[in-house]
């Protein structure tokens, strides 16, 4: 991207506010056009999980810091939210429950202070390292004190709690949807405005030259520092959402699990861009919530999937699509349907063999499974013959004919990269 | 006296196994700078793989076998996955490896089920070896303790001794040097990752029977063994010897031990009652406390002393 010879101050371009715009009408249109509960709830673990995935970039793709466990964070946030709903439920305390988000990211950015303070001591790989551990501790920490922590059960509690405000009580599901999209929004154009402080900036610096940003006169500790409790108050918004939603709030909301699932979400998206993480968490929410209903083997796919975006896609599916920008404005996309639909077909030829695998290794192990099997409407029986050498031809000849696929792919894209670069000269 | 002898001798059987794991991860991560987070995934493959080959041959092969075949997986990976993510840098490198160990848990769920193994200590070894007063002392757990010293000292002997092992430890710190005298430094990389993945997978086919082989044993144990190497100080490997014989006396020691502040409060002449402030936390036992330990000294080290036990780097 070309930077502008001069920087302008304007926060208020016409184009981001179009932008901002259209992502406030999807917000509100959105349970409009998908009426189903199954949408709805769907779409409302799609907003929480945006707000986690864009703090989590607030580290990783912004400040260069890779967490193993930023789900203490957003655990830890819905921890504080569920006790304070709870007093609210008890008539203890008077506090309106559209404003819990902010009670979970001021104790997510507590806990940012405490943790934040050993962690961001390094960086890189030992930033990595501590996190994990970080994360293991408070684990480990949360089934030590079942008190607070309700041990293995967790903590239940009843979102609808005090009075209820203009008729809002959040008992229905769609008033829990804008509850989460109106946070979600706001979330996004807060760390959106983050990035274009001083701090977003210095952050970005410390990130790609820790040495010479501390040439200049800042401390990297500290920008690291501030960066981490930043994301960790939004990494609480979220986990403060999710509590609101599920009504409860477990040892698993600080688990490894969820750690590694929003690096997953927040990779897959794209790092390298401020929306990235956005179509991340979609996509995630998508793999885990609507996939987990077909298969088992779930987790396998998403990490295929995450494998094959690290390996040939480093930038995620959102520099994917701004690499085709460029390509669009001059009005070449269409030469490359070709080699893409190729590509495409080859791509799920070989999907077609590997599912067929997957799933019949997996109906074999389990001993309690039927052997007899169907996938997409074909029955048969895994512990013949045949099924195995269909699923491993279609694999194998899949894999053959993508790798012709993509050397087409290849052969366009530079083609169509050498005119746009001639045009330019 | 006897409890102390005995929770020695098991916490250093335990911390020899875990420096097996680790001194394969520092050695990959000094020389490629690739923190890898599967370590613990070809820990688990060991086991699994032992305990599948022990079904059909009987344990002694299995314990050749096992870790060649994840040694030989480990050199299939770093070929044709980890060199090529390389350039992208370390973190895509870390990613990688961490997108790897979901993957080969799941494959594991998908192939040996969610429920643990039955995988066996082999009858040869099973009973008591000597008697420690009145306690007595398994022979397994001895022999874990041979296998891991023997291979210590192999691995010491090939690092020092064979042309190999000065090319990987030239390579170390000068890997340039190295290539440019007409060494294949990417065939060391890969030599070397496929060692360390053959010593995970050795740990585990000695480690998955002494414990348990589920899918859960790479999760549990992971982070352990990067406490250790952080501990112990980045790509230091004397460090890790150390952190790992610490952390594993650590462990077996606190486990045994039912020991709290409230007992000590008690002793002192203070009486404690549910009532009392911060009843939960003086009620703890250290037994309780043995998950959390680890990472505790993690953090303390951290604090007062940041680049670990005998690391030399401090960035």
């Amino acid at each position: 991207m070309a930077e502008p010879a001069t920087l302008r101050f304007a926060p208020l371009d016409l184009g981001r506010v179009l932008l901002w715009g259209a992502t406030a009408l999807v917000f509100v249109a959105a349970p409009l056009v998908f009426r189903q509960g199954f949408a709805l709830t769907l779409m409302i673990q799609m907003g929480s999980m945006i707000v986690f995935a864009l703090s989590y970039n607030m580290l990783l793709g912004q400040g260069g810091m890779l967490s193993f466990g930023h789900a203490v964070y957003s655990g830890l946030g819905a921890y504080a939210t569920v006790h304070v709903l709870n007093f609210i439920g008890k008539g203890a305390l008077a506090f309106p429950v559209t404003l819990l988000p902010l009670v979970g990211g001021a104790a997510g950015a507590l806990f940012g202070v405490i943790f934040g303070y050993v962690t961001t001591k390094r960086a890189g790989t030992t930033f990595a390292l501590i996190s994990l551990g970080i994360g293991e501790l408070v684990f480990a920490s949360v089934l030590m004190f079942p008190g607070f922590f309700g041990g293995e059960g967790g903590i239940s509690t009843n979102r609808v709690a005090g009075a209820p405000f203009l008729g809002v009580t959040y008992g229905p599901a769609i008033q829990v949807y804008y509850l989460v999209a109106f946070w979600c929004f706001v979330s996004m154009i807060a760390m959106f405005a983050l990035t274009q402080t001083p701090l977003g900036r210095m952050a970005n610096a410390v990130r790609d030259n820790p040495e010479r940003s501390e040439f200049v006169g800042y401390d990297t500790q500290k920008v690291r520092f501030l960066q981490l409790v930043l994301s960790s108050f939004f990494a609480g918004v979220a986990g403060a959402l999710s509590c609101i939603n599920f009504e409860i709030v477990s040892d698993e909301n600080v688990s490894a699990l969820r750690s590694g699932g929003v690096l997953l979400a927040a990779f897959i998206g794209g790092i390298p861009l401020f929306f990235g993480p956005i179509i991340g968490a979609i996509v995630f929410i998508f793999f885990v919530v609507a996939l987990s209903g077909f298969t088992q083997a779930w987790l396998l796919y998403l990490g295929l999937f995450f494998l094959a975006i690290v390996l040939y896609a480093p930038g995620g599916i959102a520099s994917l699509l701004v690499m085709h920008l460029p390509v669009i404005r001059a009005g070449r996309l269409r030469e490359l349907a070709w080699p893409y639909l190729l590509a495409a077909a080859a791509g799920l030829v070989a999907f077609a063999g590997l599912v067929g695998l997957v799933e019949m290794v997996y109906r074999l192990s389990e001993a309690n499974l039927d052997p007899q099997m169907s996938i997409a409407g074909i029955g048969f029986d895994a512990r013949a013959q045949p099924p195995w050498l269909v699923s491993a031809a279609l694999l194998g000849a899949g894999l053959v004919a993508l790798r012709f696929a993509t050397r087409f792919v290849g052969e366009r894209w530079a083609a169509i990269q050498q005119a746009l670069e001639a045009r330019r000269a | 006296m006897e409890f102390f002898l005995v929770q020695l001798l098991n916490g250093i059987s335990y911390g020899l196994l875990l420096f097996m794991l680790s001194s394969g991860l520092t050695l990959v991560f000094s020389l490629m700078g690739v923190l890898n987070f599967a370590h613990a995934s070809f820990y688990m493959l060991g086991a699994y793989f032992a305990y599948q080959i022990s079904t059909k041959v009987g344990f002694w092969p299995a314990l050749a076998l096992a870790p060649l075949l994840v040694g030989a997986l480990g050199m299939v990976v770093e070929r044709y996955g980890l060199r090529k993510v390389h350039r992208y840098g370390h973190v895509a490198e870390l990613l990688f490896t961490f997108g790897l160990a979901y993957l080969i848990e799941e494959a594991v769920h998908l192939v040996w089920g969610r429920a643990a193994v039955d995988y066996r200590i082999p009858p040869d070894l099973d009973g008591p070896l000597f008697t420690i007063i009145t306690s007595q002392y398994p022979t397994y757990r001895a022999f874990m303790m041979l296998v891991s010293v023997t291979m210590l000292v192999g691995i010491w002997l090939v690092l020092t001794r064979t042309r190999v092992g000065l090319v990987i430890q030239a390579a170390l710190t000068h890997s340039q040097t190295v290539e440019a005298l007409g060494h294949n430094v990417p065939r060391v990389f890969m030599l070397v990752f496929g060692g360390g993945a053959a010593l995970a997978g050795l740990s585990g086919v000695i480690g998955g029977n002494a414990f348990v082989t589920e899918p859960g044993m790479a999760a549990s144990v992971g982070p352990i063994i990067f406490v250790i190497v952080v501990v112990g100080g980045m790509g230091s490997l004397a460090g890790a010897f150390y952190a790992s014989l610490l952390i594993g006396c650590l462990q077996t020691f606190s486990v045994g031990l039912d020991w709290s502040f409230a007992g000590l409060f008690e002793r002192l002449g203070w009486s404690m009652t549910p009532g009392s402030p911060f009843a939960p936390l003086w009620e703890i036992t250290l037994a309780q406390t043995a998950p959390v330990l680890p990472y505790l000294l993690m953090v303390l080290l951290l604090i007062f002393r940041p680049r670990g036990l005998m690391g030399t780097r401090d960035g």
